[in-house]
């Protein structure tokens, strides 16, 4: 008889290689751009650097404990995880506390945290186990509106609470829906919405709906003959007009930092001083060059120029430090972990695996999206961390506890989970 | 199967999607940090900043080594709006003394100020003195955000020579261009008197430090430990000429009186004192009161900030006499003895000129100048001028003019301060285009014989010729500034003044010496005896279209090694024995003696107490309304 296979043989270390590294990587920033060049210790307590060391303790061995529970216990429970998580979300509105202009924060003891960083944790669970159930097909439409219900239900609530970033974070859930088996359509409209709106902000919208109304023209004249298409063009014509008239009028509802952001992304002027943060984070980025000013010796990010330096902003002391190299390394990893997760969701037997996995991928690879394109000007700016890199308890915890649910779940790969 | 396929196919699709954006970050990423290279400067401009470090200003000293120049430390209130935090604004508006609503104008005014930025340190409160300061900064814990940078304003302990040491003042649009933008935007430069002309001595050379700056623009390290610093060089100190107690004297003497007094030291030029009266307090123009009392005193009508010594221009009048007698004397038209009767009036050309009193023929000189005859002056004019020697009055006019720009008539004495006049010799192109290139004789000029019509003075220049007759035949270039002295090093930098030598034989100055000291002894300048001072001068009344005629006195004591030539001008005076005269022999003897004899002290305090503003229009002690600021 072979001998039974252990769990850390099983458990796949490639993955758990580049968490860690990501983790100490990170650790290292946090202290390079919170000791601000002082003789600090980066154990101490006083800055982030020491009190990620200890985030750093209760993720590993959270993720030890995760590794020791079996798989089916989350796969079972999914649904109670997901209510239970989104009624600790919804208590915030009792018990939370503001914290830098958001009121997502809870406090106990010494401790602060947002729920809202767990919900994403919830809402994998959720998807995972709703698409994964016997008969559920997401071509079709009534199974479509539940699958979103799953995702959309957590995302108003955390945007209810004034976090539009975390809220943004849901939308990485529609990857999951495609790699599923949604229509290629939606992403093909999705697309066109996408540029629609960016081109309702950027152009006159009026010279915009004259010139959708010229191609709509242009369609109907050279298929005169065939009537569907003719009252299609002028159909489409008439949403699209509509769809730029209200992603203006919603433009203009939206709060003036929202805006000023927007406006800064799409290289629109705004009042001095709005695109402050933007423009220190490229400076300190752009001033990096090709190898960085060496570890501890970024001055931008020292000087306290770019905000939220440890959490939001951290990549650009990555940029500043470790210059282009140090840069491609940090976003070649994120890659590595994309692709191995990726490969490891495909192996996957359950449906409920593969889709929890596909969740896990979505949910990391959209923080990097927007945390990184924020920091180099290609994306909004919106307040969310990089997974493992960024300063932040709540959010260490919550990816260490996606990243590894996921694992576990892989170590039981060749079993039916349901 | 279909189906299958289709789900490799999106596992490709996520992986193109997460490289795509991938390499969209590393183009993005190549483009800010290997391509484009402006990012650098950036950031050195963010974070490095170079920080002028403004050396102190030189200080100054009289003669004798009292200050009278100094730095006195003051502090600029700094604020970083962003940096401010629950501040107890109420607190600090009763520390700098504010109403809330002075509080608020401020803060606005500070909003509007050129480069205002919320992130960097703005000046709030201006030039807060060390005592207010020392009470604010006991509390400045509860201002975060706030903080005090150190200045320094000038101090004139004396509070007299406001014209000569001048004052400083932002520099403006045309001195940047003209120093080659050395100077910035808000730097304090000379403005007048010797911060002006000393402005390169006293300024120092200003240094450069190159610091790490935080996000709040407040310095938290030097850059490279100082590798690229320069330090800042320290002005100069500048030691005067000037006798600063009879400065003080000779101001107190002036007030109520428009005027001036110049006082030089015959042998070298040096300028003993330099009253331009009305006066001011220099400390007026110090600190953030320059502005309010600058206007101030502009607008007042007995102009306070006009330079009289070296600008104002007078008819000498008899005080000139000397200087006609010299040049004829020189020329050899008539001799020491030559004779003129004097009967009160004199017949010229058709004209009848009258002398201004009645007194013995002249037989000689020296009892010319003693009775101040205006005929004998008349006609040694015309011996000159008619002198056959010559070929015409072109040649012999020019001459004379010459002999007169000889002893710093007509031209520039070139003392050092900034701004002089050069009074008025006029030439033979001014009568050629007056009366044709033929048409003028001795008689059209006649009154120049007596320092009238047009010839003009500056009190400066009539002290220096009677330096220049005291010398007996040469004066230095009168001058406020007798040393400079690096503070660090010690080392003494004196300029050479330059020697001007008239070409007058020595030999004629000798009965013109004895003319004017007969003058004082039992002439018409008898009220400036002093016993047991030889003093030798000579009136003047230089008529006045405008009003009562200018009071004038000039000479210098002792006769033999002279200490002190002296020139006063009372305007509206009236003669020249009524105030000028009595006030040089005191200037004389609180110079020579120290102290006023107590024979002459009712003579003193009359000197002190009379009033002459009613002459000028102006309602007594109306410039005694403006008070030095400050914590005195």
């Amino acid at each position: 008889m072979p001998r039974q296979e252990s769990i850390g043989d099983k458990v796949d270390w490639f993955t758990i290689l580049i968490y860690m590294v990501l983790t100490l990587f990170g650790w290292l920033i946090i202290y390079s751009a919170s000791s601000g060049g002082d003789e600090v210790s980066i154990f101490d307590a006083n800055i982030n650097s020491g009190r990620q060391f200890r985030w750093m303790i209760a993720s590993a061995v959270m993720a030890f404990s995760i590794i020791l529970i079996e798989g089916r216990f989350f796969v079972t429970l999914s649904y109670v995880f997901y209510v239970l998580i989104l009624l600790f979300v919804l208590s915030v509105f009792v018990i939370g506390t503001e914290v830098k202009g958001q009121s997502n924060w809870i406090r106990f003891g010494g401790f602060q945290m947002q729920p809202s960083e767990l919900a994403k944790f919830g809402a994998s669970l959720g998807l995972a186990k709703y698409l994964s159930g016997l008969g559920v097909d997401i071509r079709k439409w009534s199974d479509k509106w539940k699958a979103f219900a799953v995702i959309g239900t957590p995302m108003l609530i955390v945007a209810a609470q004034g976090d539009a970033g975390s809220a943004m974070v849901f939308l990485a859930f529609s990857l999951v829906l495609f790699r599923d088996g949604l229509e290629s359509y939606f992403l093909i409209v999705g697309t066109i919405v996408a540029v629609l709106a960016v081109l309702a902000l950027v152009v006159n919208k009026y010279y915009l709906i004259a010139s959708l109304l010229a191609v709509s023209l242009f369609v109907i004249y050279f298929s005169w003959k065939n009537k569907r298409v003719v009252v299609t063009a002028l159909v489409l014509w008439v949403v699209a007009a509509g769809f730029v008239l209200s992603v203006d009028y919603g433009f203009s509802k939206l709060k003036r930092h929202q805006q000023d952001r927007i406006n800064v992304l799409l290289g629109k002027e705004v009042e001095k001083d709005r695109d402050w943060n933007i423009k220190q984070s490229i400076i300190a980025i752009g001033s990096g060059g090709l190898i960085g000013k060496g570890y501890l010796n970024g001055t931008q990010t020292k000087l306290k120029f770019v905000p939220e330096q440890s959490t939001d902003f951290i990549f650009s002391s990555v940029g500043e430090e470790f210059g282009f190299l140090g840069s491609i390394v940090l976003i070649a990893l994120f890659v590595a972990l994309f692709f191995r997760l990726l490969y490891l969701a495909e192996r996957q037997r359950s449906k409920y695996s593969r889709i929890y996995g596909y969740c896990v991928v979505s949910v990391l690879f959209f923080h990097f999206l927007i945390n990184i394109g924020m920091a180099i000007g290609v994306a909004p700016v919106v307040g969310i961390p990089l997974p493992f890199i960024s300063y932040g308890g709540s959010s260490l915890l919550a990816f260490t506890l996606l990243l590894f649910v996921f694992l576990r779940l892989d170590t039981q790969r060749y079993e039916t989970m349901r | 199967m279909s189906g299958k396929d289709l789900f490799k196919n999106r596992y490709q699709v996520l992986r193109i999607i997460i490289l795509l954006f991938a390499s969209i970050f590393l183009i993005r990423l190549f483009y800010l940090q290997i391509i484009d290279t402006k990012y650098d400067a950036l950031a050195k401009n963010n974070a490095i900043k170079e920080v002028d470090v403004y050396p102190t200003r030189g200080l100054v000293y009289d003669r004798n080594g009292e200050l009278i120049i100094y730095n006195e430390p003051l502090y600029d209130l700094m604020v970083t709006p962003r940096a401010v935090k629950d501040a107890d604004t109420l607190k600090l508006c009763e520390l700098l003394g504010f109403t809330p609503e002075q509080f608020q104008k401020k803060w606005l005014d500070m909003q509007r100020q050129k480069g205002y930025s919320t992130r960097k340190p703005n000046v709030f409160v201006k030039q807060i003195s060390q005592k207010d300061y020392s009470r604010l900064q006991e509390f400045m814990h509860l201002f975060p955000g706030f903080y005090g940078q150190i200045r320094s304003v000038r101090k004139y302990p004396h509070r007299v020579a406001a014209t000569i040491l001048g004052d400083i003042g932002e520099v403006d649009e045309k001195q940047i261009a003209a120093s080659e933008s050395y100077y910035k935007p808000g730097d304090y430069v000379g403005k007048s008197g010797i911060e002006k002309v000393y402005e390169k001595e006293l300024g120092g050379i200003r240094g450069k430090k190159y610091v790490y700056v935080d996000v709040l623009g407040r310095e938290v390290g030097s850059f490279n430990d100082g590798e690229f610093d320069t330090t800042a060089i320290a002005g100069d100190n500048v030691i005067t000429t000037l006798d600063i107690l009879l400065q003080e004297y000779g101001e107190k003497l002036m007030q109520n009186k428009k005027g001036s007094i110049v006082a030089i030291e015959p042998s070298t030029g040096e300028i003993l004192a330099l009253v331009s009266s009305p006066g001011y307090d220099p400390n007026l123009l110090c600190g953030a009161i320059r502005g309010k009392n600058f206007k101030a005193l502009r607008e007042d009508t007995l102009l306070p900030l006009y330079s009289r010594p070296t600008l104002a221009t007078y008819p000498p009048g008899s005080a000139f006499k000397p200087i006609v007698g010299l040049i004829a004397l020189q020329e050899g038209v008539q001799g020491i003895d030559y004779t003129v009767p004097c009967s009160g009036v004199y017949f010229f050309a058709g004209l009848q000129l009258h002398c201004s009193h009645h007194h013995p023929s002249a037989t000689n000189i020296m009892y010319a100048l003693q009775q101040s005859c205006n005929p004998y002056f008349w006609q040694t004019f015309r011996n000159t001028i008619e002198n056959r020697k010559y070929k015409d009055i072109h040649d012999i006019y020019t001459k004379w003019q010459h002999y007169c720009n000889e002893f710093g008539l007509g031209v520039k004495t070139g003392v050092d301060l900034p701004s002089e006049g050069r009074g008025n010799i006029p030439s033979t192109t001014y009568f050629d285009k007056m009366y044709g290139k033929t048409g003028w004789h001795s008689s059209n000029i006649i009154s120049l014989g007596i320092g009238q019509g047009e010839v003009l003075v500056t009190p400066l220049q009539m002290a220096n010729i009677f330096a220049c007759i005291a010398n007996k035949g040469y004066w230095v270039t009168p001058h406020i500034v007798k040393e400079i002295t690096d503070p660090v090093t010690g080392k003494n930098v004196t300029h050479p003044y330059e020697k001007h030598t008239v070409s007058i034989n020595a030999e004629w100055f000798e009965p013109t010496v004895e003319g004017l000291f007969q003058v004082v002894e039992a002439g018409t300048a008898r009220s400036a005896r002093v016993e047991g001072i030889t003093m030798c001068g000579k009136t003047g009344t230089a008529q006045n279209p405008h009003g009562d005629n200018h009071s004038m006195f000039a000479g210098f004591a002792p006769r033999d090694n002279p200490k002190i030539a002296i020139a006063v001008v009372v305007e509206n005076g009236g003669y020249g024995s009524t105030y000028a005269a009595p006030i040089a022999s005191l200037m004389v003897e609180k110079y020579l003696n120290d102290s006023i004899s107590t024979r002459r002290l009712p003579m003193q305090e009359k000197m002190f107490n009379d009033n002459l503003l009613r002459k000028y229009g102006v309602s007594i002690n109306k410039s005694a309304t403006l008070s030095p600021g400050g914590d005195e």
